[in-house]
């Protein structure tokens, strides 16, 4: 054979050193060629991967919509996908690669919110940066997360007192998954619903998946409650509705309102079961503007399904990719903490409307809106907020626009005491 | 009170129907079916499919989806049960196996979803099944409101439970099942095809599980990992039944049902799921061989 011993060890030696040094090399090389790497994390497999894939797509959308145009500062956004496999703990170890072997400076990522506490130590620990897209239950006030979805004020604070005051409905039957989201909202409710002249009869949860929901329904049917607030989460929602109207029970008598339900289940359980509900959502696919008709179609195109549908944590996930973008442009390098600096104020014309990052919790200045579900599977907006609201991550806990608890320093722990 | 036994005899129903193709191929057959939970979800993608591309609904969906998850059920007899017969750990891992593969040609579109070809009523979505007007809703009798469509599974459940009973132990096929459950190899001295016959015993319990999917798809969501969780509630019914015995699952069905719906009713569902395994528990701790064993010699 023509390689002989020498050769194979100079080559090997090469190679190796090669091996140690790449990731180094690759960064700051790639960084030289115009590139800049940039994390994607979401589920590809498992069960949450029936909405975190549309996650998914609305960021890569974002990324080759903005490399289109001409990249950032002249250099394209290179993409590395990587599935949390809808795992917190692989969430984890995917972050920390993310973080640690690719060096990326930002990481967009995250449905659920355990998959976000999962990474949350990554990146305080290396002051990297996450850009988080879902509606949350608020309670976290962190510097290396930007939070692009709703907090409970943007889906609560104009849904209770809408609920009681037009709807003219004074008794909640509050039902929900068996987790942290549900709960934290089905604490803000109680303290918006006691606020406005309401009560609730019962708080009821089931866990996270459950779909026999013929007790729990009778029980309902049974309490005296004139209103049902619906804090439940991914395929039980579909069960749910379905037993509701197969009770015998009607949105028009008894609506549900609920703050999750979205374009995704109407589409499965079949849009006659929810016909008459309510959601409360910052962004719906139905929202009547020719941007977001535009990014409709756009989406529609690149994942080449005529029939998807949008909703808000995948317009989110969309307009956090140009909020960076901007971020990016603004900041004198690519850094994680100068592009954390640089996102603060923020803002960009979003399929929803204006959205703006505040600058000192990091969350998004969004529009609640109020949906009521029609026949064709889609929402009519009935209800809107004039302009954006201001994100309070811990209204439960009595924060307001003008007594913050979150501010850049950091979390104020005196004031959650009181 | 009224309608908590009738959500109780709903959730019996619901167990039963699910458990009565296990109580086949598992209590009859002795092989750990992991996959029976994936034959239910092929059932519920049958008739997603079928009202995509046929038009049709879901009455239409029961013949076919009984059809296509037998056809599946022999297949993978032929492939790889009929080789394990007497393994029991053996058919566990290589039917958790099966499912698994099922399970994921589902969710990629049977591998096309890497070429960017998308099936209509395939992938890792929710998908949406149209239940007939006549199936949703209420019946108004005797001053009661009676749910259609949990009223409409209790009868299919019957129906199947009969057929079932009707085979097994009226027709000359169910003599020759019943032989090779309680000896094979006899059964084969006296003349008996067991391989055949097994064959076919797997494809009907199979095809019974594609029904329990059809049922399922009108009521829960359709999705590709919905299987997993409902046997666990199948083996529970066979396991408690006592395995072999049809009238065991029949009867232990209709009692964790009942239980379920009680306790869910005073109390709530995650407590009443509680008290379901602490009876099954109970009971195997008490009968080890389940309310109605076979009593061999």
């Amino acid at each position: 054979m023509a390689v002989d011993r020498r050769k194979f060890l100079k080559g090997g030696a090469l190679a190796g050193g090669a091996l140690i040094t790449s990731p180094w090399v690759f960064s700051t090389g790639a960084h030289a060629a115009g590139e800049i790497k940039v994390g994607v994390l979401f589920s590809l497999t498992g069960g949450l991967s029936i909405v975190e894939k549309s996650l998914h797509d609305a960021t890569m959308m974002a990324i080759s919509e903005i490399n289109a145009a001409g990249g950032v500062k002249g250099m394209k956004i290179a993409a590395i996908a990587e599935d949390g496999a809808s795992d917190p703990k692989t969430y984890n170890e995917k972050a920390s690669k993310l973080v640690i072997q690719d060096r990326v400076p930002t990481v967009f990522g995250s449905y659920t919110s355990a998959s976000r506490k999962a990474v949350l130590p990554v990146f305080e620990k290396r002051n990297n940066l996450y850009f988080y897209p879902t509606y949350y239950e608020g309670f976290e006030c962190s510097k290396n997360v930007v939070y692009t979805g709703a907090v409970p004020n943007q889906q609560l604070s104009n849904f209770i007192p809408w609920i009681i005051k037009t709807l003219g409905k004074k008794k909640f039957f509050i039902v929900g998954s068996n987790y942290i989201y549900p709960r934290e909202m089905a604490k803000v409710s109680k303290i918006l619903i006691e606020k406005n002249g309401g009560e609730w009869v019962a708080d009821e949860y089931l866990e996270l998946g459950h779909s026999e929901w013929g007790s729990m329904v009778n029980k309902i049917k049974n309490s005296g409650c004139d209103v049902v607030l619906s804090n439940v989460v991914g395929d039980s929602v579909i069960a749910f509705y379905r037993e509701y109207k197969n009770q015998g029970l009607t949105h028009d008598k008894l609506p549900i309102c609920a703050t999750v339900t979205s374009e995704i289940e109407i589409a499965a359980m079949g849009a006659d079961y929810a016909v008459g509900s309510y959601t409360s959502f910052p962004y719906f696919q139905a929202i009547d503007t020719d941007r977001n008709k535009a990014f409709i179609e756009r989406y529609r195109a690149f994942v080449k399904d005529p029939k998807a549908v949008t909703h808000h944590a995948l317009e989110s996930s969309y307009f956090q990719v140009f909020l960076w973008k901007q971020a990016v442009e603004k900041a004198a390098e690519v850094t994680p903490i100068a592009i954390r600096e640089a996102v603060k104020g923020q803002e960009f014309d979003a399929p929803n409307g204006h959205v703006k990052i505040e600058a000192e919790n990091l969350h998004t200045y969004l529009t609640p809106r109020i949906a009521q579900w029609q026949p064709d599977g889609q929402g009519k907006i009935i209800d809107a907020y004039k302009e954006p609201v201001m994100p309070l991550p811990y209204v439960a806990y009595g924060e307001t626009p003008t007594n913050l608890f979150c501010t850049s320093k950091g979390l104020d722990a005196s004031k959650l005491k009181t | 009170m009224l309608e908590v036994l009738f959500i109780g005899l709903s959730l019996g129903s619901i167990l039963l129907l699910v458990a009565l193709g296990l109580a086949i191929t598992y209590g009859a057959m002795g092989v750990i079916n992991m996959a029976h939970g994936e034959m239910v979800m092929v059932g519920a993608y049958v008739t997603v499919l079928s009202g995509l591309w046929l038009g049709t609904n879901i009455f239409v969906a029961i013949p076919l989806a009984f059809i296509v998850t037998a056809l599946l059920g022999l297949f993978i007899e032929r492939i790889v049960v009929r080789k394990l017969y007497g393994r029991l750990l053996d058919t566990l891992l290589a039917t958790w196996g099966v499912a698994i593969l099922i399970q994921q040609a589902v969710r990629l579109e049977f591998g096309l979803s890497f070429f960017g070809i998308h099936i209509q009523g395939l992938g890792p979505g929710l998908q949406n099944v149209d239940v007939p007007g006549i199936l949703q809703g209420t019946l108004h009798i005797a001053g009661a409101d009676i749910n259609r469509y949990r009223t409409f599974i209790i009868l299919v459940t019957a129906v199947l439970t009969l057929a079932t009973w009707f085979l097994l132990y009226r027709t000359v096929a169910g003599t020759q099942v019943r032989a090779i459950i309680r000896n094979p190899k006899m059964a084969a001295a006296c003349g008996i095809d067991v391989d055949r016959v097994n064959a076919l015993t797997f494809a009907f319990g199979s095809g019974l599980a594609g029904v329990a999917g059809v049922m399922m798809s009108g009521f829960k969501t359709v999705f590709p990992d919905m299987g997993t969780p409902m046997v666990v509630d199948g083996f529970m019914v066979v396991v408690m039944g006592g395995v072999g015995s049809l009238l065991g699952s029949v009867l232990s069905a209709g009692i964790l049902g009942e239980i379920n719906g009680v306790v869910a009713a005073g109390t709530n569902d995650i407590l009443a799921r509680a008290v379901v395994f602490g009876v099954v528990i109970a009971i195997i701790i008490l009968k080890p061989k389940g309310l109605f064993a076979l009593k061999g010699r």
